[in-house]
Parts: C-alpha cells; sequence; structure tokens
C-alpha cells in the first residue's frame, strides 16, 4: 500500500539501513558495557591480557551460536548441544587415556561423533516429523547420561600437550600478521569485485574510491584485532578457529544457494518446498554443519580444561542461543545473521568475564545475565513494532 | 440522523498518506458497498473505524447515532455496537464453534464457565441465522465456508448494529453465499447497517443500497446503487475508463508441450476417495488451457499431483514436448520445464517477510548461480526483468513483500516462475483477492507470455475470467472431465452444464 505510486529503483536502502542500523546499535551497547567494566574494574577490563581472555572464553559459545544460527534460521532448534559437547569431549579424553587414540584419532572421533548425533536427531525431526524441540530436548538427556556412563562418572585428564594447544596456544605474532594481511587484502579484493560485478551487470556505474573508503573500517579492525592479541601472547588458537566458523558461516548464509534455502525454510516452509526446495535434505545438513561445530567445540573445552568431566557443557545449549537471539535471530525461523549471533556471544562473554573481575556473586551473575536476555528480546520486540 | 458517520478521516504511515479526508456515512438498516482497487485505503479505513487505528493517530471524527465517539481498541468500538468480520478468518481452530462464538465473553461466575448456558445460547444463534452447525464441534473440522458464517454468527451474538464484511465470499461456495445473503437481508431488515468491501462487483450490485469508490485514500464518488452501473463504478475505482477487460486475443499453437495421462488422485485422508478420476490432457505451445469446475470438482489437487506436490497418493504419466519425464518432487517438475503459480499466495507462494528479491529468484535460485554460491549482482539483473515486465510497483527490489498490495505480490509470484524458464505455466486462481486494475494487467501478461509460445493452463473459479482467457475450455465434475469446449462453444451455459453434469 505504500509503495503504490512509487516506479522500480534498484537502491538498496530499505533492508540495508534497517539490518545494520540494529548492528550499530549492538556495537554501541557492546562499546557501553566495556566502557563500564573497564572503569569499574580499574581500568583492568581493556587490557590485551584481558581482552585475550575475552577472546578465548567466548570462542565455545561462538563456534556453537555460528551453528546454531543456522539450525535456528531454518526454523529449528538445538537444546542437545551442551550434552554432545560433553559426550564428543569425553570421547576424545577417554580414548587418548584408555583406548589408545592418537591425537588424530581422537579429534576425528569426537568431530564424527558429534556430526553422527546430530544428523540423527536432524533425521527425527525431518523425516518423521517430531518438532526438533522435544527431539533434542530427549537428547539434552540421552546424551548427558552418555558421558556419564563413559566416563563412570570420573574426571579424565588430557596430557597430550598438542591436544591442549588446541584450547590453550597461542600463534606467534608473525603468523598473526600473516593472517592481518592476508585478511586485509581478501576485505579489498571483496570490495572491488563487488563493485566490478555492479558493472557488470548493468546496475549502475562501478565506483572504486567509495569500495576502498568502505574497506576501512574492517581493515582497521583487523589490524587493531591483531594488534592487541599480539600485545600480549599473540593470537589464541581457539580464536582462529571460532573466525574460521564464523567466516564459513557468514559465507554459507550470504554467499551460498543453501544459506538462502535455509531462510526460505524458516521464513515459509509450504513457500520453499512448492518452489523445488527439498526441505527434509536442507534441514539435516544445516544439523550436520552443527554437529561439526559442536564437534570443534568440544576439543577446545576439553583442551581448556585439561579434562573431560561428566558436567561439561552443561547449560552451553542455552548460551548458544541467547548469543542468537540477542544477536537479532528470530525462533519462528526466517532471521538472523551469522554477525549478530557472534556478536550475541561477546556480548555473553564480556558480562561473564567483566563480573568475575569484579567478583560479582554466582548466582547474581545468572540472574543479571537472564535478566539481560530477555530485556535485549524486549527492546527490539518494541523496536520493531515502531516501524 | 446517520447511524454512523467517519468525517474528513486523515491517516499518515511514514511517508504516505492512505487515507486523505475520507467522509463516509451509514444509515441504520442500509447495505452500503465500499469498494476500490488494494491499496485504495479501504482495510485502512476500517481499522479507524474499529479501533485498531487507536484514536488519535489519525485525524477527524467518528460519530456514531450523532455522537463524537473515540475508539482506542477493538473492545471499545465492539461495545459500542460495531463488528468486523476481516478477511483472515480470526477463529480459534482448536475450540469449538460455541467456545469461538463466546470467546472472551463466556458465560461465567467467578471465572468458572457455565458451559450449559454458553452452548444453549449458541445454539440459539445458530439457530436464528438458520445454521445447520453443532456448537459442540470444533470449527476446525468444518469447510471454510461454514468457518465465515460461524465468523458472522460470532459477530451477531454480540448485538451488533454496525456490521463490516471484508470480502467475506471469497471463499464461500454459490449456496454458501446465498444463505449469507439471506442473513444480510433479515438483519438489514432489523435496522442493523452494514459495511459490504468486496471485489465481486455482481454481488455489489445485487444487494447494495448505495456504493462508495475509494481511490487513492479519497472517497472519489458515493452513489445510490440504481443510480449508477458496473462500468461507471470501475472507471471510478481505476480513474480511467476501462474498455474490455478481456482483450481479444488469438495465439498461434504450436507442438504439444505438455500431456498428462490417466491423471487420478486419491484423498489425503480417505484412502480410497479419488478426488481426480482418470482426467487425460494436453496444452500446446501458445495455447492457453481454462479448467473449469465448481468448489470440490478437484482443480487444485489436479495441479498439485502434476506437480508432485500432493500428500496423498496419485498416479499419472507426463510427456514433455514428447518425452516422458519422471516428476517425483517440484524439483523435477521445474526442472521439467514447469511452472506452477500455487493458490493462496500468502500461504504457499511467498515469504511475506522477505524481500522481493529473494521471493523471485527463490525458485530459479540454482539456475540464476549457476552453482552453489549465488550472485547479488547477477539475480538482481535477472530479477528487474520480471519486475519491469510484470511492473510491479515497488521502491526497490529489496521491499519486504509483505508490504506489497495484494496484485503486486501476485505479480511477484509470477515473476517467480518466469524466472525458472518454463515451457508450461499452471496458475491456480491467479487473480484471487486483487483489484480490477490488476486483475487485468494479469491477464495481460497471461496473452503475451502465450502470444511468447508458453503453453498455460489456467484454474479459476470465476467463470468469465476461464471464457474470457482460453482457447479451449476442459470441465471437471466430482474429479471427471464432463466436456471439452473451444474458444468459440464455450458459452457460460454449456460450461456450468457440464460442471453441475446437467
Amino acid at each position: 500500500m505504500t509503495t503504490d505510486n512509487a516506479t522500480v529503483a534498484t537502491s538498496d536502502k530499505p533492508r540495508a539501513s534497517r539490518t545494520s542500523l540494529r548492528a550499530y546499535v549492538m556495537i554501541g551497547v557492546l562499546g557501553l558495557i566495556w566502557l563500564y567494566f573497564h572503569w569499574a574494574t580499574g581500568y583492568v577490563f581493556l587490557t590485551p591480557r584481558n581482552l585475550s581472555n575475552l577472546m578465548t572464553q567466548m570462542t565455545v559459545t561462538g563456534i556453537i551460536a555460528v551453528g546454531m544460527l543456522m539450525v535456528i534460521v531454518s526454523g529449528n532448534i538445538d537444546l542437545s548441544v551442551g550434552s554432545v559437547l560433553g559426550f564428543a569431549g569425553g570421547i576424545a579424553a577417554f580414548g587418548m587415556a584408555s583406548m589408545g587414540f592418537g591425537l588424530a584419532t581422537a579429534i576425528i572421533a569426537a568431530i564424527s561423533v558429534a556430526v553422527a548425533v546430530s544428523v540423527f536427531q536432524g533425521a527425527l525431526t525431518a523425516y518423521l516429523n517430531i518438532p526438533a524441540f522435544i527431539v533434542t530436548l530427549g537428547g539434552l538427556l540421552a546424551w548427558r547420561g552418555a558421558v556419564k556412563w563413559l566416563l563412570a562418572g570420573n574426571t579424565v585428564p588430557v596430557s597430550d600437550e598438542t591436544f591442549k594447544y588446541i584450547g590453550q596456544g597461542n600463534l606467534p605474532a608473525w603468523i598473526g600478521w600473516a593472517i592481518a594481511a592476508s585478511a586485509v587484502i581478501f576485505v579489498i579484493i571483496g570490495a572491488v569485485r563487488k563493485t566490478r560485478s555492479v558493472k557488470e551487470y548493468g546496475l549502475g556505474e562501478a565506483n572504486y574510491a567509495g569500495a576502498l573508503l568502505r574497506s576501512i573500517i574492517p581493515v582497521a579492525a583487523i589490524l587493531a584485532f591483531i594488534g592487541v592479541m599480539n600485545a600480549w601472547q599473540g593470537v589464541p588458537f581457539p580464536v582462529l578457529l571460532l573466525l574460521a566458523a564464523a567466516l564459513l558461516g557468514a559465507f554459507l548464509t550470504n554467499s551460498t544457494v543453501f544459506g538462502r534455502y535455509l531462510y526460505a525454510i524458516g521464513g515459509n516452509a509450504d513457500a520453499a518446498r512448492l518452489s523445488g526446495i527439498n526441505n527434509k535434505r536442507n534441514i539435516v545438513k544445516v544439523y550436520a554443519l552443527l554437529g561439526a561445530l559442536t564437534g570443534v567445540a568440544s576439543l577446545i573445552f576439553t583442551a581448556r580444561v585439561g579434562s573431560a568431566a561428566p558436567d561439561a557443557g552443561v547449560l552451553k545449549e542455552l548460551d548458544a542461543i541467547a548469543a542468537c537471539v540477542i544477536g537479532g535471530a528470530s525462533l519462528m525461523g526466517g532471521r538472523g545473521t551469522i554477525f549478530g549471533a557472534c556478536l550475541g556471544a561477546l556480548i555473553m562473554a564480556s558480562l561473564d568475564n567483566g563480573m568475575s573481575l569484579l567478583n560479582v556473586r554466582d548466582f547474581m551473575q545468572d540472574i543479571i545475565k537472564g535478566s539481560i536476555l530477555v530485556a535485549a528480546v524486549g527492546l527490539d520486540m518494541a523496536g520493531r513494532r515502531e516501524t | 440522523m446517520p447511524l454512523l458517520e467517519m468525517r474528513d478521516i486523515v491517516k499518515e504511515f511514514p511517508g504516505v498518506r492512505a487515507l486523505d479526508g475520507v467522509s463516509f456515512a451509514l444509515e441504520s438498516g442500509e447495505f452500503h458497498a465500499l469498494v476500490g482497487e488494494n491499496g485504495a485505503g479501504k482495510s485502512t479505513l476500517m481499522k479507524v473505524l474499529s479501533g485498531v487505528y487507536s484514536a488519535g493517530t489519525f485525524d477527524g471524527e467518528i460519530l456514531v447515532e450523532g455522537r463524537s465517539r473515540e475508539f482506542h481498541s477493538i473492545r471499545d468500538s465492539e461495545a459500542a455496537g460495531i463488528a468486523i468480520i476481516f478477511q483472515e478468518l480470526s477463529l480459534v481452530k482448536e475450540l469449538t464453534v460455541g467456545e469461538n462464538i463466546f470467546l472472551g465473553k463466556e458465560p461465567s461466575r467467578f471465572g468458572i464457565i457455565n458451559w450449559s448456558e454458553l452452548y444453549h445460547r449458541a445454539t440459539k444463534v445458530l439457530k436464528d441465522l438458520h445454521l445447520p452447525i453443532d456448537p459442540r464441534v470444533p470449527v476446525g473440522s468444518l469447510g471454510i465456508g461454514q468457518q465465515q458464517l460461524v465468523e458472522i454468527a460470532k459477530a451477531l451474538s454480540q448485538d451488533a448494529r454496525i456490521l463490516v464484511l471484508d470480502e467475506p465470499t471469497a471463499a464461500l461456495t454459490e449456496s454458501e453465499v446465498d444463505v449469507l445473503f439471506g442473513i444480510l437481508a433479515k438483519l438489514k431488515a432489523q435496522g442493523v447497517g452494514l459495511i459490504y468491501i468486496s471485489h465481486k462487483l455482481d454481488e455489489v450490485f445485487s444487494m447494495a443500497d448505495r456504493i462508495t469508490v475509494l481511490r487513492d485514500g479519497k472517497s472519489v464518488a458515493t452513489h445510490l446503487a440504481s443510480e449508477t452501473d458496473k462500468d461507471r463504478v470501475i472507471a471510478a475505482m481505476v480513474g480511467r475508463k476501462v474498455g474490455d477487460i478481456f482483450p481479444e486475443a488469438t495465439h498461434q499453437r504450436g507442438d504439444v508441450a505438455v500431456s498428462v495421462k490417466g491423471l487420478t488422485v486419491y484423498s489425503q485422508d480417505v484412502p480410497d476417495k479419488k478426488l481426480v478420476d482418470n482426467v487425460t490432457f494436453a496444452v500446446r505451445k501458445g495455447e492457453v488451457l481454462g479448467i473449469a469446475g465448481l468448489m470440490g470438482a478437484g482443480r487444485s489437487e489436479m495441479l498439485m499431483a502434476i506437480f508432485a506436490a500432493w500428500p496423498g497418493k496419485y498416479s499419472r504419466e507426463i510427456e514433455i514436448e514428447g518425452r516422458r519425464v519422471e516428476i517425483d518432487s517440484p524439483r523435477d517438475a521445474i526442472n521439467g520445464g514447469i511452472g506452477f503459480v500455487t493458490e493462496d499466495r500468502k500461504r504457499f507462494g511467498l515469504i511475506l517477510d522477505q524481500t522481493i528479491l529473494d521471493n523471485i529468484t527463490l525458485a530459479g535460485l540454482r539456475r540464476l548461480s549457476g552453482g552453489l554460491i549465488t550472485n547479488r549482482s547477477r539475480e538482481n539483473a535477472a530479477a528487474s526483468r520480471p519486475i519491469k515486465s510484470l511492473r510491479i510497483k515497488a521502491l526497490s527490489p529489496l521491499t519486504i513483500t509483505g508490504t506489497l498490495s495484494g496484485g503486486n505480490q501476485q505479480k511477484v509470484v509470477l515473476g517467480k516462475w518466469l524466472l525458472t524458464d518454463p515451457k508450461v505455466l499452471f496458475l491456480d486462481e491467479p487473480t484471487r483477492g486483487i483489484d480490477v486494475g490488476a486483475k487485468q494487467e494479469i491477464y495481460a501478461q497471461i496473452n503475451k507470455l502465450a502470444s511468447e509460445g508458453l503453453a498455460i493452463v489456467l484454474v479459476s473459479s470465476e467463470l468469465p475470467e476461464v471464457l474470457g482467457l482460453s482457447d479451449r475450455v476442459i470441465v471437471l465434475h466430482e474429479g471427471r472431465m464432463t466436456g471439452e469446449f473451444g474458444r468459440e462453444e464455450a458459452t457460460p451455459e454449456r460450461v456450468m452444464a457440464a460442471a453441475t453434469a446437467s
């Protein structure tokens, strides 16, 4: 109704401004949280050492959130990831301790188990039409039971130093800078190619100067990030894994047919099916992806702690879901971004880290985090209603 | 003194003036039709009247029986005796008919519902309307037409003096329409004022006392129905004189594009029941084949089964351009060159909160991407062709589809299928619920596509539409083919006779 008299144009203003506004607000909120903690902790929070810690702390939740976001976009959910994380990590540690697994075998076993479990649950959802909530609620219980059985209630330590590097290692400074250099080149090439294709398909003039200008902020962010990490002990290895997972997720959701299908299935499953999309197969695929990412996260978790315990990963599913939701994903499906989910995970990790530095009591931390989750979604809804 | 008067209503949304000084009056016992193209402001006006848009968010005045009123919610307007039946049903399918009728107004004491009282009163309401509906059955078990009648019963149980009906007959069969009109005539006699929004001008002229035409948020004309005619109303709606709605077109027919043999479709719920029984037909390139039939004749089921999207059992043989093809999924059908504009665009056709671009490229995404990785610029370039040729009116391809008018939404669905480069296009009720102007544009597109050599199969409940566009018409009655007519032989009488198997 609002557009009856307008003509066709090819600007991409409406959507771009809406999502980026949300992103700016979230970055602003994160900035305020950081400044507050920096002040309240007596200028400890924003030091290279603590930021390096903070980044490492968010890796497990962040990597799972990347997979969870894609599952949520497709209109599904996975409540079992915390238990699956515990089970997969348990297999790696137990395998190395009691079954003579080498490093590679342990890594492959953990990831394969997580993928197999996830595919199985995804298939129950997609092909037997059992709601994902129910399937994975069952999984939450069953896989927790499995890890207790596997470890016989004990904590199994990890002795392999290489394995521990997955969670505790840092990259040498020169590798950090090499990553920064290739990322900068990647950003600039991407911007130039996008500009060129605009012209190629007759959608407007190629504005290379503008493309370079728009690359300044990401380039500055990359250099600042690597600089800060190198100012302490170098880029933590698990952070590298998180970055890889986030890039993979962003690529899948933004630039692949598979990603677009996920948004379509979550937005209107009937319309997607009638447009020739195989909803069931794509749902199994997205669960497989979440499984693989959960497997990677289980390795980081186990390596960081240095052991596998029966309660490893308890409540991780809720951290991951909360990160997605704070990042603007809709549990009804069809909406959400990887960038938002990662920012959500960073906000959650910042709260954890800052409150721990301030010696906020454990129960109080939970209450505050829960309230912030509900408030964030409440504000989002209020903002949405106005438009 | 009029029963209802709305004076100089102005309602603005960011960047657009949806209502621009509309005045409207309703006498008691009057049947007042409100017509206009989609986007003309009819629904907005009714939302102002019902308090969905709270007093204060618009300018102007609402008077009920001469008294100025301010409504801040639907509850307020209901208390003033205004009941609105919106286009989308607002019944809870899991609850019974009686529970729905008294939803929010259950006869109760200390919060405990008096069930016998509730069903007693529900029975009475239904009986007063001569509706043979059991108040104890769940609403979801009724047909869509009966649900509509329950909705009306619900409105009347509140002793409404002003009843607004928004496209109430869109889903009704003819006999149900008769029941509805009988009820409305009775209400009229009792002094209830009726505001009736419809695109079906035949209905409007058969019932209305007065007709008000809205266009672009203004009331452009109010006439006594007896002093105007259809052509003048249409001219006022579209703001221009319309000639023949169906442009005369002769199509050059080519080779057979698709042939369907032995199509049999079984019911999903009753496995042995045949909804479509051994139907065989073929369409040539450049030909428009119309499929006529009454509700329940099996037309939509037939298309769903050809497209491999029917949830129950079915069997058929399909040849495309003379070659036998196995179609076991919608993807197979698309790859084989079949496009399928489904009925009910909101449910089956579109992802309403995604952009035009996302929707229009969805079915052809693999082809447009040339692999597994998408290319936005290439999609944009491809999408701009149907957006231009179908004249989809929107600020940009990134406009959210749900904000478009019905006609433009339907064009997006059509565009989606054109981007799959089909050899044959199946259209199921392509103009349902869209305004006259948009209908005409869709008709012109159908003719244009046929003249470009596309084979088209058109299913529609509107007989003039089928007869006006088709080169050939086949008629179904209870799943069997009961007639086939060329353009010249297809008269409304013959087709109707075949459709009722008389």
